[in-house]
């Protein structure tokens, strides 16, 4: 069950790398940054914690990946990011509400409305931690070397 | 006269780079970074840019001439960034003449697509396939939104060839993707309509856009960040509105 999981979200994840043109030599790892993530996501949720926290680590892991990739092979971030974050994008809930919003049943999409929205947002709290996380490293490091 | 010039062809440079990255769908702050890294390189002083998704102005002292260069067509090429980005580094490494790195970019602009249309079909159609099996779909139902993604997709590219506004390619595609999914429901070849509408949907939702706009908004661009996260908002909506529509008349 996770082994189907695990190779579903490689796949789509690298098959977003070619849908935006990523370079060939990184495709494994645009792979493999949303295989994780989306590893963490399904294993928190099947925990049973809720959707939107889960997607914070989810989507926190997927930006440090990135900074790692994007350090190491020395690519624009953007790359590994974008394929990464792309199955933790709420487009299920998104098309419910959507639906629901069709038959009249505004009381549950305002819900799922919400839940998607939240999830987005989770998404982006995730996205940010890493860079400020990045920058007091970078910047804590400067420090010292002026120090010296 | 000379170094009149020579200001002229950093600029041309710093321009033509910025123009390349914002066209391939970089975030503004890296556009507005790798221009001053280059004007600073080549000892340009106090250069300031500022970029939104439509546009660039470049200038390279406050009471000089100021820059401009419009962005009408915008699309996702993460290879033409990448180059770019290695081309300013090398640049900053002072590995690169000005020629050199003029002629590189004229080269990387001109260049087209690495895969070509049919291996970006394939790959939506199986990201389609696996995104069904993601949101716990059955496997049964991995066929109909391999094939139905697929040709969402080349929907989607054959109408944006064909139509200038973006929204109404999208809105088409989606609703092409509804109206198929439902008839596989009705052939008796898929199972959970949900499931194939969600996973032959995917390849459409603007996820660079939406990381775009939130990593330029954290960064203090609020109006590119605002005017791309409209821009992701439209295309979910167009996307929306086309399974929609299929529903309502249902």
């Amino acid at each position: 069950m996770i082994i189907e999981q695990l190779v579903t979200s490689f796949f789509a994840a690298a098959g977003f790398g070619v849908i935006f043109n990523a370079p060939k030599k990184s495709l494994i790892q645009c792979g493999t940054v949303g295989m994780l993530g989306w590893l963490v996501y399904t294993l928190l949720v099947n925990q049973g914690v809720d959707a939107v926290p889960s997607t914070v680590m989810a989507a926190m892991l997927v930006a440090i990946l990135s900074q790692v990739c994007a350090k190491f092979f020395k690519t624009p971030i953007i790359i590994f990011n974008v394929s990464g974050i792309i199955p933790l994008v709420p487009g299920g809930l998104a098309y419910d509400a959507m639906r629901n919003f069709v038959l009249n049943d505004y009381n549950v999409a305002l819900q799922l409305a919400a839940k998607a929205f939240l999830i987005s947002g989770a998404i982006a709290i995730g996205l940010v931690f890493s860079e400020i996380i990045n920058q007091v490293i970078r910047k804590t490091k400067l420090n010292r070397q002026s120090v010296r | 006269m000379d170094t009149r010039n020579k200001t002229n062809d950093i600029i041309k440079v710093c321009m033509l780079a910025g123009k390349v990255m914002l066209q391939s769908g970089a975030e503004t702050y890296r556009v507005e970074d790798t221009m001053l890294r280059i004007a600073a390189s080549f000892d340009l002083e106090s250069a300031q840019s500022y970029v939104t998704p439509t546009g660039i102005m470049f200038s390279t002292n406050e009471t000089e001439i100021t820059h401009f260069v419009r962005i009408v067509k915008r699309s996702t090429d993460l290879h033409k960034v990448d180059m770019v980005n290695s081309i300013s580094r090398k640049i900053t490494a002072n590995e690169l003449t000005l020629e050199a790195a003029s002629n590189e970019l004229k080269r990387i602009e001109t260049e087209v697509h690495t895969y070509t249309i049919a291996v970006q079909i394939f790959a939506a159609a199986l990201a389609s396939g696996c995104f069904t099996i993601m949101f716990q779909g059955t496997w049964q139902d991995f066929l109909p939104a391999f094939v139905i993604g697929g040709i969402g997709f080349s929907a989607m590219i054959y109408f944006h060839r064909i139509v200038e506004i973006q929204f109404f390619a999208e809105f088409l595609a989606s609703l092409i993707i509804g109206l198929l999914a439902v008839l596989s429901i009705w052939l008796g070849i898929g199972y959970q309509l949900d499931k194939i509408i969600i996973g032959s949907v995917m390849p459409l939702v603007p996820g660079l856009l939406i990381t775009n706009a939130v990593r330029d908004l954290m960064a203090g661009h609020l109006v590119s960040g605002l005017s791309k996260g409209a821009e992701a908002f439209l295309t979910a909506f167009a996307i929306g509105a086309g399974i929609a529509s299929v529903f309502s008349f249902l």
